[in-house]
């Protein structure tokens, strides 16, 4: 079972074995509402931690999504690109953004889990 | 009132709108297919003659395949236009009160006279010699632009707003070279309420955008914005009287401190119709202000432009002012078109700025007068703290009882717990027959409703439009909440689906395909 | 005042209403000793009769270009625009209305906005066009930023053959933002080599055609070097008329197209305001700047349409936008798009040929006068001409016989060693007659020139 974490800016991830699987949370994606276009990074590219990943786009704002953990960019959701709505369906399966090569697995484990996520969503209001 | 309470049509179904016509067509309400529908390749509406018989001098540049561009004959083409057109909301049909807008009534002696042949039928580059008219029009824009303002010098070519904001920031920017100090002054303080331009002109620009919290007051936060200044500040952009429609108390003050640290102050002159013949920019400490021709002198909105935006400037930022600009050499006008010689960042654009706006705004200037001109700002303040006090018992505001400028603001809580948005609140406002105000803007304000009615309305159309939002608010309170919720139900069109038109953008025609072909 | 509809009595009943004494009340929070309260340095409001006698007589100090043979352009070109144009760009539904914001009840300006677009696209031959720039230059300038954005280097070539204030507004913009622009030589015969001066830098190529002296340029080959080193093509033209006649832009390569449309649908008005046209390929719409009209249905699934892919745009995107530009230009917009309907594909492609064959009327003309040469081996409606003398001096006595001849090339480009060249435009409002007094005042301002 791989484990899923998340940070304050409404990315999540998953790590299985070195590759992270980052997307946005089902929060994340009620909050923006209809998204309309996602913008992925070029595979290969190496993201610092806190750096810009990738772009999402609804109708009437635009989120840059950054990267939960460093390392470099093995895969992206391709099929984002016809269609955005599966950010809406299914944030956390069909609706991932991108894959990475983590370079340092502890910055995993500083993120927050579930209950801390949940928790810190309660928060907001 | 326009209709009795118990005969309010609740949705479409029970509209008499919603009874089916063979055309599409509701009585008066024309639709009307794109052109591309109903035009011919082979159809023209205007007469042209035949060319001379000559050899070509195209080499071999000339165009072999067909552009695939209709046309109409003149009768189809008038039709076509003149039923787009009553699809249209405008001024000139009712009220229009767009907050931070201005959309005021465009006086049309002002569209006669940007069309006598002497400034409409005059080319940018013909002799000096033969345009000295237009030359002295400019002129005497820019010096009542400065008697306005109080400032040194005038920037007129900014085609717009934006561009005008784009110039004076250069012009920071240049003087800012010329102290030596590009390296170290990179950051340009932009409060949270400003408009969207003025963080994307900095950033444009290459500074970086550092953003200054209001205070509760809905005034720019003054220690916060002290704290802020410093030796690596370039400028400040503030909007005055501000987006929230105040005038900003400590502007004096922010003046100051942003000089004392030897940074510039850019004034964002959206609203200065508030002002105009009351305060002086150039007396609260402003270097670079623009100044929409198209709002504070009604040269019209046209749908989304032209407009026209000169940018007036301090003595200290007078020397960068882009070219063109005019010289007097006694009786003559003279146009510097050149930077050699002079300080001058550059140029804006290819001529000489919106002459066409020119001509409107100082007919507008002749027209109102010393008078005139300070009356139009009290009447506009006047009409919004008007709305404002009679519906203040049933709308909330934000920043409690100060009295506005030229619009006034209301936020959604008033709006909580009966079902209805800012959005759904502003579309039934059409259904009303009223353009709806200004909505979500400023983004400091929770669902903001902008409301700008200008010195444009008489008192029984604010009285009008006063008891439409009064009974809105009621119906809103009382849970009839389908009244906005599908709103509008009486448009040319209702709602339209943004979400689909941004997932597979179309934009433009194509051809159908053929079904033969679409099967295959 | 004939603008205020508020009497005193209005104004007093209203003041007690919000519960204060008099108006400078309202103005409570300006700062101390800032508020006006001397008369202000205008004369007072005057009548329509006065301000028309007042603004005629000004506008009687300029020389029109309908009132005399006139063959002013480089930029700017004088046409026949249909009564039918002007007449509806003065509709109050389009006149003073605002942006399309609320599509609900702005169908009408969006509808002529998407058909715009697809006029536009069909004329350059691209995929997309925006709803409009402010003019030509400044949309070359925001083709520049565009290109410097897909391929994320930041160095512009500019042609010799680029409007030199077209340049001068590129530079301008570069220079702020930190760019990098070279500037060709300018370039009178169309000979320069564009793609040696392109490096490892260079994000676009910004190439006008018909040129600032008239040439026509191909831009195929150009395309096609630019595209093997990763560097996009930007194709200029000051003059939409010559789209009726001419190989696209599109169909020659370019990546981005840009041009002044004022020559449909507007008037010269001395400079302003004109119509900026923007267009490119598919896949860089979202690096497209400015205002863009979709296609979409309403809750009734009827067509309509909307403003779109706004999230480029400064009001949501703030410093992260494409551009800082907020307003298209509207009402030039829909004259151009007025005229271009009128025209059609058929009346635009005749109106072409006129234009055309009236400048090489003139051109044949011109070779035959002394001291006369035309440098031009391909033009549209405007070329270049070489006068002995001083082509400034030439103008002047030109115009003191009532001809308005063209532009000196050295007004555009001073200390460049083009004090000799006039630029000639000749469009379809030029007569036979026009020509010949063209001539006739050429040859005795020449007769004349030798001091």
């Amino acid at each position: 079972m791989s484990d899923v974490r998340y940070t304050k800016d409404h990315e999540y991830v998953r790590l299985d074995g070195d590759v992270a699987t980052i997307g946005i949370t089902d929060h994340a994606q009620s909050q923006l509402g209809d998204i309309v276009f996602v913008e992925l990074p070029a595979i290969g590219k190496s993201l610092e931690q806190g750096g810009e990943a990738a772009v999402v786009e609804s109708v009437k704002a635009a989120s840059e999504v950054y990267a939960p953990l460093a390392g470099e960019v093995v895969e992206v959701n391709g099929a984002l690109e016809g269609e955005p709505a599966k950010v809406n369906a299914d944030p956390l399966g069909d609706g991932w953004f991108l894959k990475l090569k983590v370079k340092d697995k502890s910055q995993f484990d500083a993120l927050m889990d579930e209950a801390e996520y949940n928790a810190f969503v309660a928060t907001l209001g | 009132m326009l209709h009795t309470q118990n005969r309010r049509p609740q949705s479409a179904d029970h509209s008499g709108r919603s009874r089916p016509t063979f055309t599409g067509n509701r009585g008066l309400d024309l639709e009307e297919p794109l052109l591309f529908e109903i035009g011919r390749a082979e159809v023209t509406g205007i007469d042209i003659d035949e060319p001379a018989t000559t050899k070509t001098r195209l080499g071999s540049l000339e165009r072999t395949e067909p552009i695939g561009i209709p046309g109409l004959s003149e009768p189809e083409a008038i039709r076509h236009y003149v039923r787009l057109s009553r699809m249209n909301a405008a001024i000139d049909a009712n009220t229009y009160p767009l907050g931070s807008c201005t959309m005021k009534h465009n006086p049309r002696l002002n569209e006669k006279m940007a069309r006598l042949p002497g400034f409409g039928d005059v080319h940018p580059l013909q002799p000096q010699s033969t345009v000295q008219g237009a030359l002295a029009l400019i002129e005497a824009l820019a010096k009542n632009l400065l008697d306005l303002t109080n400032m040194s010098a005038v920037a007129m070519s900014p085609k717009a707003g934006a561009h005008g904001e784009l110039c004076g920031m250069m012009a920071i920017k240049a003087a800012i070279i010329a102290r030596g100090e590009e390296a170290t002054r990179r950051t340009v303080l932009v409060p949270d309420s400003a408009h969207g331009t003025n963080p994307a002109t900095a950033a444009l620009l290459g500074f970086e955008v550092k953003s200054v919290p209001a205070d509760a007051d809905g005034d720019v936060h003054l220690d916060a914005a002290k704290a802020l200044v410093g030796p690596d500040v370039a400028a400040i952009m503030l909007t005055n009287p501000n987006t929230c429609g105040l005038f900003e108390r400590d502007i004096v003050e922010i003046a100051r401190a942003v000089h004392e640290a030897g940074g510039y102050f850019y004034c964002d002159g959206a609203n200065f119709n508030a002002i105009v013949g009351k305060v002086r920019p150039g007396d609260l400490g402003v270097d670079a202000m623009h100044i929409n021709l198209h709002k504070t002198f009604s040269t019209p909105h046209g749908g989304g432009g032209p407009g026209a935006g000169p940018v007036v400037l301090s003595e200290r930022l007078a020397p960068y002012a882009p070219v063109p600009f005019i010289l007097r050499d006694g009786e003559n006008l003279r146009l510097v078109e050149h930077t050699d010689g002079t300080q001058s960042f550059g140029r804006m654009t290819a001529f000489h700025g919106q002459v066409g706006m020119f001509v409107r705004a100082f007919a507008y200037i002749l027209s109102h007068g010393a008078d005139g001109l300070r009356q139009a700002s009290e009447d506009a303040v006047l009409n919004a703290n008007y709305v404002r006090a009679c519906l203040a018992d049933l709308m909330s505001q934000p920043f409690g009882e100060r009295p506005c400028m030229h619009e006034a603001l209301f936020d959604d809580a008033w709006l909580k717990g009966t079902g209805v948005t800012t959005l759904d609140f502003a579309k039934a406002m059409i259904d009303e027959g009223y353009h709806p105000m200004t909505m979500y803007f400023p983004l400091v304000v929770h669902g903001a409703m902008l409301i700008e009615p200008t010195e444009s309305e008489s008192l029984a159309s604010l009285d009008l439009f006063i008891a439409t939002l009064r009974d809105l608010a009621m119906s809103a309170r009382c849970g009839e909440t389908e009244r906005f919720t599908g709103a509008p139900y009486l448009a040319p069109r209702r709602r339209l689906d943004e979400t689909g038109a941004a997932r597979k953008p179309v934009l433009k025609w194509s051809p159908p395909v053929p079904i033969r072909d679409a099967a295959e | 005042m004939r603008y205020h509809p508020l009497t005193s009595e209005d104004r007093a009943d209203m003041l007690a209403r919000i519960g204060v004494d008099n108006i400078d009340a309202l103005f409570a929070d300006v700062p101390e000793g800032k508020l006006l309260r001397e008369p202000l340095p205008f004369a007072p409001h005057k009548s329509e009769l006065e301000v028309e006698r007042m603004l005629s007589n000004m506008a009687a100090r300029n020389v029109a270009a309908s009132q005399v043979p006139f063959f002013v352009g480089c930029g700017a070109y004088k046409h026949h625009v249909p009564s039918a144009v002007d007449h509806l760009i003065q509709r109050s539904e389009f006149l003073t209305s605002y942006t399309p914001y609320q599509p609900e009840i702005a169908q009408g300006t969006l509808q002529y906005l998407f058909e715009f677009q697809t006029q536009v696209a069909g004329l350059t031959g691209m995929d997309v066009a925006n709803a409009s720039m402010y003019d030509g230059s400044t949309a070359t300038a925001e083709a520049v930023l565009m290109a410097h954005r897909i391929t994320k280097r930041r160095k512009a070539v500019l042609s010799g053959g680029l409007h030199p204030h077209y340049a001068e507004v590129v530079r301008t913009l570069s220079q702020m933002a930190n760019d990098d622009v070279v500037t060709l030589a300018p370039d009178v015969h169309a000979r320069e080599d564009v793609v040696a001066a392109i490096d490892a830098d260079t994000s676009c190529v910004v190439i006008q055609t018909p040129d600032v002296f008239g040439n026509l340029r191909d831009l195929s080959d150009i395309a096609d070097a630019c595209h093997a080193k990763g560097v996009l093509l930007i194709a200029v033209f000051t003059e939409a008329i010559s789209l009726g006649l001419l190989k696209s832009p599109g169909a020659m390569g370019a990546d981005i197209v840009v041009g002044e449309g004022q020559s449909i649908g507007n008037a010269l008005s001395f400079g302003g305001p004109y119509v900026g046209l923007f267009a490119t390929r598919d896949k860089y719409v979202r690096q497209m700047p400015g205002r863009l009209c979709g296609l979409t249905v309403d809750a009734d699934g009827r067509r309509g349409f909307v403003l779109t892919l706004s999230t480029r745009e400064q009001h949501i995107r703030r410093e992260k936008a494409t551009s800082n530009i907020c307003t298209n230009s509207g009402l030039c917009c829909l004259a151009f798009t007025i005229h271009m309907t009128l025209l059609g594909e058929t009346g635009l492609e005749g109106l072409a040929r006129v234009n055309h064959a009236n400048a090489v009327l003139l051109a044949d003309a011109l070779a035959n006068v002394p001291g006369v040469d035309v440098l031009n081996e391909t033009f549209f409606n405007e070329f270049t001409i070489r006068v002995r003398g001083d082509a400034g001096d030439v103008l002047g006595k030109m115009a003191e016989c009532g001809v308005l001849g063209g532009v000196r090339a050295s007004r555009l480009l001073p200390n460049a060693g083009l004090d000799d060249l006039i630029i000639v435009a000749n469009t379809e409002v030029n007569t036979d007659y026009d020509r010949a007094v063209f001539v006739e005042a050429l040859r005795s301002s020449l007769r004349g020139g030798a001091h």
